[in-house]
């Protein structure tokens, strides 16, 4: 899908609002993530089905419907009138996925959730944020009775960059969330500090 | 228990009207431009609806909630509107010169600034 801006118009004061996307399976704690640390916000969004998802979905007997209700995982954090963090769980299935150019555009960065029971299930979000050069971290949800591996494990698993974080957490516990975020935000200003020509560019393809 | 014969209209499924009812059909803003979900709106203060403009009750309702700057997404969530809606309203809203979409400055420096903030913020949660 094909996104074009608004035109629009230098303000002089634009209350600033950061963007961190939490991607990861169905079922890896995104929700309980945004729930731990942030405010959540009900936020729905109603799309024409794309192509793919037409494939995907069985439309039979819905002849008519072109679109689709979805709802999404959205969580602010309001640190001043002038700062927020708004947090958006990416829908998982596949057929959403024409959904995500525009969640990572203005994106700070992303957090994958990995369930080592299915590590699998994260290998696309891992795919996609590589591709589109966003910054991005792992983030092991450590569930009650789930095997626990080193973060290096992990790594090699997924086949990730020597520089991308591994980080062992527990989406149930706010610190825990907080940290993550810590970890994220640090390593997407090493990226931009280290990378001159890195310029937050559009992501939309 | 029986199946419904349109298994989209569940629980979940919210109104019955569907949202798209609100922006008459449709689906891309009539400038075919979309505004992003960070994108800051704010009513023109003196912003002078063309005659002949068509304002729906829920175009003035996003009027009266943006006389403060306030996101996109913000506004979709306050209003229990989708995303998707409140783009293309946006868009009649925009072209009538009602109101401004102002998105987030970018660049690398203003991005390290903003990350900074943020880091800051997160560390003294």
């Amino acid at each position: 899908m094909h996104y074009r801006h608004s035109d629009t118009v230098e303000a002089e004061v634009v209350p600033a609002a950061a963007k961190i996307l939490i991607a990861g399976g169905f079922g890896a704690g995104k929700t309980t993530l945004v729930g731990a640390i942030s405010e959540i916000r009900p936020l729905r969004t109603e799309e024409t089905l794309s192509d793919r998802s037409i494939g995907v979905d069985d439309v039979s007997g819905v002849d008519s419907k072109t679109t689709t209700t979805v709802a999404m995982d959205f969580g602010r954090i309001t640190f001043r009138t002038d700062l927020r963090l708004y947090l958006f769980g990416t829908p998982g299935q596949e057929r959403f996925w024409f959904m995500w150019d525009d969640l990572t555009f203005g994106a700070v960065g992303a957090v994958v959730l990995a369930d080592t029971r299915r590590l699998a299930d994260c290998f696309a979000a891992v795919d996609y944020f590589e591709h589109r050069a966003t910054p991005f971290l792992v983030a092991v949800n450590c569930f009650d009775g789930a095997p626990r591996y080193q973060p290096e494990d992990v790594r090699i698993a997924l086949d990730l960059a020597p520089d991308t974080p591994v980080v062992l957490f527990d989406a149930r516990q706010r610190e825990s969330v907080k940290k993550v975020l810590i970890a994220l935000v640090r390593y997407a200003i090493t990226k931009i500090s280290g990378d001159p020509a890195y310029q937050g560019r559009p992501l939309r393809s | 228990m029986s199946v419904p014969k349109d298994r989209w209209l569940d629980r979940d499924a919210g109104p019955v009207v569907r949202p798209y009812a609100v922006t008459m059909g449709r689906t891309v803003p009539a400038s075919g431009s979309y505004a992003g979900l960070t994108d800051v709106v704010t009513a023109v203060a003196d912003g002078g609806i063309p005659a002949g403009a068509h304002l729906s009750r829920v175009h003035r309702r996003i009027l009266g909630h943006c006389r403060q700057p306030i996101t996109v997404v913000d506004l979709a969530s306050d209003m229990d509107l989708p995303v998707g809606v409140v783009r293309v309203l946006l868009g009649d809203l925009s072209q009538y010169g009602a109101l401004r979409v102002v998105a987030p400055p970018r660049g690398h420096e203003t991005n390290e600034r903003l990350l900074r903030n943020v880091l800051d913020a997160l560390q003294a949660l």
